[in-house]
């Protein structure tokens, strides 16, 4: 799975750390860091820290079609 | 010309590959269309994303494998990536790639954004240890170098990108000089005052700061390898690896004698992202958004604005994607108001509105010596920007507002606002009155720099 963060909409309210602590982290006192593609296993918490986002900055990958990488080689 | 206006029919070509280019494949499909979808991007990577790599990646804590950008939706594009578009024909409704093929469309988005300014003499810039950072394979080669531990990096340029840069070579336990010819790190981008504030930054953090210097050449050794800079003070800095941050000019090489009108600051569009030829008309089914675009942004009229900001990059995607699928009686305007933000040396740092217009900037919450504060900007009684400084929850009330036209200096009532705002001058160095268009510029480090692009996000 990928996610990406709008770190213009986040405030660093930290809620998406104490859902999934191994993807989200803080560096510095206000600064949000994260894993841009966390393991499978990881999904439900990522899910849960995306719901619990006051600001909702946390956008999830939703398309099933294949990697542009892969599809362009199919073609 | 007659082609299809409808939604649902046609070609269109996204040239640009990247943040605003995907986001718009995603929402011209999101606004129905469901025609033949091509998006071309010159890198042969997915579209990633770019703030980790002066921050994260330089510092080793994320890869350049894990910055990929989900997408969020189905979007059935035909990708042509790693092959950069050459020319475009309007007329012929065509664009030509690298590789000599040809790509028809009926619309077309351009969003081939802005690229680092490389050193401008060959000589130097030709040195092994010479780096710019702007894409991956930059951050690859310059995290590489970082990891042979050199005793000094050289970082050219204080901007946003090279007081990322000197932060993280600083985590990293790596000596750093940074040369300024401004006044302070920062200062074209927030002023002189605030500028101060990050100089005291970059000094805590250990780093060598020369301030009003410039480089004056980049020397090798026998093996082409970078050992020195030469600066204008006279003195010479030791080095092995350096960083060229001095601004981004536009990607519209591939557009000269397309006939619009672009050139090294961008591609000029009117407030729905239509392209303008060079006659200043809006050019039928050209698009443009991202960090290439130029236009009149309702809110600071009187001016063209190119913003090198994400979420600029994702709105104004949505506003071009918008407009390209609907008649242009109905088509939206892209006022987004800029914001930015940026982490070195331990803060972090939010803007939003236009810092760089302001003639005033007063302290509204916090203070200066601390590291948490919040400063107001100020243009002729109007309150037109925000800076938070580890303070990163009250910026929507000030976004509300510079939307609102508020006075300046602004009535808060904050809790920890000062017992008075004291306004100052925000020190900003204007250009002189006769400087080709009235822009003002950048902090330029060589002899031969070629002439600076105007930019809200230096």
């Amino acid at each position: 799975m990928r996610l990406v963060v709008d770190l213009n909409r986040c405030q660093s309210y930290g809620q998406c750390v104490y859902a999934a602590p191994a993807v989200f982290r803080f560096h510095g006192e206000e600064s949000l860091e994260y894993d841009y593609a966390p393991d499978a296993g990881a999904h439900r918490e990522v899910a849960r820290a995306a719901a619990a986002c006051p600001v909702q900055a946390i956008t999830l990958s939703g398309a099933t079609e294949p990697s542009p990488l892969s599809s362009e080689r199919d073609r | 010309m007659s082609t299809p206006r409808r939604a649902d029919a046609g070609r269109i070509v996204v040239v640009g590959a990247s943040l605003a280019g995907l986001r718009a494949a995603e929402a011209l499909r999101d606004e129905g269309f469901g025609g033949e979808l091509t998006l071309v991007g010159d890198e042969p990577h997915e579209p990633y994303d770019r703030p980790p790599l002066s921050k994260a990646v330089l510092s080793g804590r994320l890869t350049t494998d894990r910055i990929t950008l989900p997408r969020v939706r189905n979007i059935d594009a035909r990708w042509l990536l790693g092959t950069a578009a050459t020319r475009l024909d309007i007329p012929g409704r065509q664009v030509v790639l690298a590789d000599g093929r040809r790509v028809d469309f009926d619309r077309l988005l351009i969003a081939t954004g802005t690229r680092a300014r490389p050193w401008p003499d060959a000589a130097g810039g030709g040195l092994a240890g010479v780096h710019t950072l702007r894409g991956r394979d930059d951050a690859d080669r310059l995290r590489a170098a970082l990891a042979t531990g050199p005793r000094r990096v050289l970082v050219i340029g204080g901007g946003f990108t090279g007081g990322e840069v000197a932060s993280g070579c600083r985590e990293l336990g790596l000596e750093v000089t940074v040369v300024q010819r401004g006044a302070a790190p920062l200062a074209s981008a927030l002023g002189g005052v605030i500028g101060r504030v990050a100089t005291g930054w970059h000094r805590a953090a250990g780093v060598d700061l020369r301030l009003h210097t410039t480089v004056r050449a980049l020397e090798g050794d026998a093996h082409g390898r970078l050992r020195r800079a030469r600066l204008s003070d006279g003195t010479a800095v030791d080095a092995e690896v350096a960083v060229v941050a001095t601004g981004a000019p536009a990607n519209t090489e591939w557009l000269a004698g397309s006939g619009l009108a672009a050139d090294h600051r961008g591609v000029v569009c009117d407030g729905g992202c239509r392209a303008l030829g060079a006659d200043g008309a809006a050019v039928e089914d050209v698009f443009v958004a991202g960090d290439i675009a130029r236009w009149p942004h309702p809110r600071f009229p009187g001016q063209l604005l190119r913003l090198d900001h994400w979420d600029n990059a994702v709105a104004q995607a949505r506003t071009a994607a918008y407009n390209m699928t609907h008649a242009s009686p109905n088509h939206r305007v892209h006022r987004a108001l800029p914001a930015f933000w940026s982490n070195q040396f331990g803060v972090n740092l939010k803007s939003v509105g236009l810092p760089h217009l302001a003639d005033q900037v007063a302290v509204t919450q916090g203070a200066l010596d601390q590291r948490r504060f919040v400063a107001a900007y100020g243009l002729r009684g109007r309150l037109v920007a925000a800076v938070a400084v580890d303070s990163p929850r009250v910026l929507d009330g000030y976004a509300a507002l510079i939307e609102a036209g508020a006075p300046f200096p602004p009535v808060l009532n904050a809790p920890d606002g000062p017992p008075q705002l004291r306004p100052v001058d925000a020190e900003f160095a204007r250009p002189a009155r006769d400087e080709p268009g009235g822009v003002r510029g950048h902090d330029t480090h060589a002899p031969a720099a070629a002439t600076p692009a105007p930019t809200a996000h230096p």
